[in-house]
């Protein structure tokens, strides 16, 4: 366990240095003549950069990079480190993310030099193994998710909305009719990449609204359903963790009417080996492999996003093609005149490939069909465990996680936010709160398959506690957390007077404000840090 | 199931607990004909064993960039990653965690970043940067989109302009994502000898909103920036340069040029080449566009008891709040790159970044004098400065060069003929601290047998 954060213990942030010291940036251990690095001498007859540059080439003002030796910086790493909870450390429900056990294997498969030393512009020839891979992955994609031709370029989910969206558009060039089909609906639970990636793709998002249910309005869906309408953009399971069981109806009507449907395969963790999309209607998709295929979150990313698309969608996929010869081997193919072009520069997030792939051989069909199975068994357990402390969002069954609301413990004092913090204290990372939007004072909990019975439990354990807590003493809890590093920060102040850089002299205290979006800093500030 | 840790006893006690018969009751919302309960067509499950094997068969297919000499670059470089960048990258508190939702569970995170913001705008001469973006080439369409104003912002200017000196891929790229937005997108090519014609851009520049170029380019030439930039603003547009973050330790950087914003692909500190990707998109402007930002950035603070501390920030850009009118749709970004190059240039510092820099300079000049005394050979922008690529002619196609070098266990660089049939006798040559003196020997006596035919 590491010695910064000891959840649980009181006064964890007063372990180890004092706080000016524990809070110090490399900047601050910085020392002009230290290096943590030896590199080698030139080796040629040449002049140095003076000569070899004109001055007008010359950079004049060195970047103030910091200097420090070799222990220093595994310390100031190490320790910062220490200041974080990770899957590895924590349960961490972070709804919608799917923070699975990331396995330990595929991160060696990874550094391989075989995978990690190789060059996207070596001849095909010195690359057929990793040709392989894209291309096999390509193979188990399409037979997850029941769709025919993938594109592993987009980077993460986002980049693979809107490369799905740029291909929707495309066709609709192709038919003559992208010039009035211009509209996107999207339920109004939707993640908000969904909105943010039809505007990129220049179209125009429309919400649709959610049932009493928690299902699509399929009312309010038929209302908006006319020949403006480009594509249907549906998450399924949706952020709700409920099945849209009218999913295959609603395709046909939106085909019927000329539309498309994406899916938001966010949440493909439920559907694992037992669904597959393409038969619920779907034609575009995108599957997270940061999420799903249990490549790691690394703090924020990297993620991979490769779309799925039936066959009539392949024409407009990015290029390069991954396309095998009549002589068995691989080569990229450029030349697809309808295809969208490419999205990223290379072939996409290959080290994320490698992973994913590992990852689905160390499981046969039935043992995929059993992640969807355990996960859903997890959420469901919470679910139940919890009901009669936390609203559930909405009745029934859930899928892979399960959304409470908070609204009960709001109104003795206790805001979802309070309760999350509330969880800090009691060694377990929280869930997504305050999304879907939809839901008010949304706690999102998505435990995953990998987690044990026992851990479930002492969650459950610690949220009912909290619940009681809410009651009893609300006040407590808004003071929680105290048992990390820091306490709650303040982040009104950081978005009025941004610092985002270190400087060596520190921003005098009374910096005015920046002169413009004042009332845009407020914002922000007021809102809790979900997603 | 490998990862999944429930006993049957478990399984058992929680269906009963939730009321259901069997783990398939679960799933009772679910048309029964689109339900696979057995799961679907799988080849078999392989043992941790077998699977490690199977993959170390498939790498081993591949020639990896380590095990010969290899003067390859064209964006994505081989240099040195030092043994701590793997090792502090590799810890779990890092790499299992999340986007730093919560501020108090990630300071170790969110202060990386707040260093990283700090060590990419230090390099671009710049005042603030973000938390990463994808990779380079996406990170010059979101440049554009800020300093336009936003995505579907159409103001007066209704013009982009690209430099052919930029990367073909991140042109090809840019072309994608505007080829819905009410743009023209129109390239400015290079002159003669490898940089901008100022007059030719004084008058490009005259409709644009911005002018994008790179420098070095990547034919390697290095661009008069400050006159570059000059150029483009006189005439009204806004300059956006992609710029190299190792070279930018000894030439000069966006932010003494004049540039607006400067993006750049961040792989080489620290990241593996790994087939193209993950790599890492760097993004730095001036104060002004901070409001107008893609992505996540990170902003100091103080928690409850005043002690100094790090959260996300300004973050009414970002999708999860204002949802279609956000500056980006960017949601996860790299971060576990954003780290590595963090690691990296904290362990080589201002002064090795500088050492490095310049040892990639002068193997690349030794090596480009004796390859133009070369019969047959010569240099594709003689009067034009370079860091460590060069265009080198060749007497023969570059791919016929390439086959030649193959056989002599070297792998050559980049056939420029690949983006441009026009240069299929232009070779681009990338030298590192990698690639050590006696590989240079050992190219050098390779190119000497190529002949015109
Ligand atoms: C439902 C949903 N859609 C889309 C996204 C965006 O995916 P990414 O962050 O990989 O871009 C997320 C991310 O958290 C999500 O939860």
């Amino acid at each position: 366990m590491s010695a910064g954060v000891r959840p649980g213990q009181a006064g964890g942030a007063g372990q180890g240095p004092p706080p000016e010291l524990a809070s110090r940036t490399i900047f601050e251990e910085s020392r002009p003549g230290r290096m943590a690095v030896s590199l080698p001498e030139p080796g040629v007859p040449s002049p140095g950069a003076e000569a070899l540059l004109p001055a007008w080439a010359r950079r004049a003002v060195p970047p103030a990079l910091p200097e420090v030796g070799e222990l220093q910086l595994v310390r100031h790493y190490t320790r910062l480190s220490q200041k974080n909870l990770g899957i590895d450390t924590t349960f961490y429900p972070l709804g919608s993310c799917t923070m699975k056990y990331n396995p330990r294997l595929n991160e060696q498969i990874a550094a391989l030099p075989g995978l990690a030393d190789i060059h996207p512009y070596q001849d095909p020839d010195q690359v057929q193994g990793a040709l392989e891979l894209f291309y096999e992955l390509e193979q188990l994609l399409a037979q997850l998710t029941g769709l025919e031709a993938v594109s592993l370029q987009p980077a993460a989910g986002a980049h693979g909305e809107l490369t799905g969206l740029m291909c929707i558009r495309a066709w609709h060039v192709s038919r003559g009719e992208a010039a009035r089909r211009t509209r996107v609906l999207i339920p109004d639970s939707a993640h908000g990449t969904n909105p943010a990636s039809v505007t990129l793709c220049g179209m125009e998002a429309v919400p649709v609204r959610t049932a009493d249910n928690g299902r699509v309005h399929l009312a309010d869906l038929e209302r908006k359903l006319d020949e403006r309408v480009a594509a249907f953009m549906i998450t399924n399971p949706s952020t709700l963790g409920l099945f849209e069981s009218e999913l295959p109806a609603m395709a046909e009507r939106l085909h019927a009417a000329g539309a498309l449907v994406y899916l938001d395969g966010a949440n493909l963790n439920a559907m694992l080996g037992v669904i597959r999309p393409g038969d619920l209607g779907v034609d575009v998709m995108h599957v997270n492999l940061h999420k799903t295929l249990s490549t790691p979150h690394g703090g924020g990313g990297p993620g991979s996003g490769p779309i799925a698309v039936r066959s009539f969608l392949e024409p407009f996929l990015p290029v390069p093609r991954i396309v095998r010869g009549e002589d068995g081997r691989l080569r990229l193919e450029t030349d697809r005149p309808q295809s969208i072009g490419r999205v990223k520069a290379f072939l996409g997030h290959a080290g994320m490939v490698w992973r994913a792939y590992a990852y689905l051989r160390a499981h046969s069909g039935r043992d995929l069909a059993g992640v969807a199975k355990h996960a859903v068994l997890n959420a469901n357990y919470i679910r139940v465990r919890l009901r009669d402390h936390y609203e559930v969002a909405y009745p029934g069954m859930c899928m892979h996680e399960v959304v409470l609301s908070a609204r009960r413990q709001k109104r003795l004092g206790a805001s979802a936010l309070d309760i999350a913090k509330g969880l800090l204290d009691r060694g377990f990372h929280p869930p997504t709160i305050y999304f879907p939007l939809i839901v008010p004072e949304a706690l999102m909990i998505e435990p995953t398959e990998t987690e044990t019975r026992e851990t479930l439990d002492r969650f459950c354990d610690a949220m009912i506690e909290l619940a009681e807590l809410a009651a009893r003493d609300p006040e407590q809890l808004r003071q929680a957390p105290r048992t990390l590093p820091v306490r709650r920060l303040d982040e009104v102040r950081a978005a009025r007077q941004p610092v985002l850089r270190w400087r060596a002299e520190p921003a005098p205290a009374d910096r005015p404000p920046l002169a413009e979006g004042d009332a845009c800093a407020a914002a922000s500030a007021g809102v809790p840090a979900t997603r | 199931m490998r990862y999944v840790p429930h006993t049957e006893d478990d399984v058992r006690a929680m269906l009963q607990r939730i009321g259901v018969a069997d783990l398939d009751a679960l799933f009772a919302e679910v048309p029964r004909e689109v339900y696979h309960p057995d799961g679907l067509p799988w080849p078999p499950r392989l043992s941790e064993a077998e699977l490690r094997r199977h993959l170390e068969e498939i790498a081993a297919r591949n020639v990896p960039l380590s095990s010969r000499p290899s003067f390859l670059g064209a964006g994505a470089y081989h240099h040195y990653i030092p043994a701590v960048v793997d090792a502090l990258a590799a810890r779990g508190e890092f790499l299992t965690a999340y986007t730093p939702y919560q501020p108090e569970a990630s300071q170790g995170t969110l202060q990386v970043i707040f260093e990283f913001q700090t060590m990419v705008a230090e390099l671009a001469g710049l005042e603030v940067a973000n938390a990463s973006l994808y990779d380079g080439a996406t990170a010059l369409v979101e440049a554009l989109f800020m300093l336009q104003g936003g995505p579907g912002a159409a103001g007066e200017r209704r013009r982009v302009v690209l430099s052919t000196g930029i990367h073909p891929e991140y042109r090809q790229v840019v072309r994608t994502y505007y080829a819905h937005l009410p743009y023209e997108v129109v390239e400015l090519p290079l002159d003669a000898r490898g940089r901008t014609d100022l007059e030719a851009l004084a008058a490009a520049a005259r409709e644009a909103a911005v002018f994008a170029f790179q420098s070095p380019s990547f034919y390697g030439t290095i661009e008069d920036a400050r006159a570059v930039c000059e150029t483009a603003r006189a005439a009204g547009a806004e300059v956006v340069q992609v710029f190299d973050p190792i070279g930018v330790a000894v030439l000069t950087s966006p932010g003494e040029a004049g540039a607006a914003a400067a993006v750049a692909e961040g792989q080489p500190l620290g990241i593996p080449v790994q087939f193209g990707g993950p790599h890492l998109g760097l993004l730095a402007t001036r104060e002004r566009y901070v409001r107008r930002m893609p992505g996540r950035l990170v902003g100091r603070t103080v928690d409850l008891e005043g002690r100094p501390g790090y959260v996300l920030t300004l973050q009414t850009r970002e999708q999860h709040i204002r949802r279609e009118r956000a500056t980006s749709n960017i949601c996860t970004n790299v971060g576990l790159m954003a780290l590595r190059a963090t690691i990296y240039l904290a362990a080589l510092g201002r002064r090795g970044l500088e050492t490095l820099a310049t040892i990639c300079l002068q193997r690349a000049h030794h090596a480009a004098c004796r390859i133009a005394e070369l019969p047959g050979f010569a240099l594709r922008y003689p009067e034009t400065p370079f860091f460590r690529e060069v265009a080198v002619r060749c007497p023969v196609p570059a791919a016929e060069v390439n086959r030649h070098l193959e056989a002599r266990g070297i792998i050559g660089g980049l056939d420029l003929g690949r983006f441009d049939p026009a240069e299929e006798r232009t070779m681009l040559l990338c030298f590192t601290e990698m690639t050590t003196p006696a590989d240079i020997e050992r190219l050098l006596g390779a190119l000497a047998e190529v002949r015109a035919s």
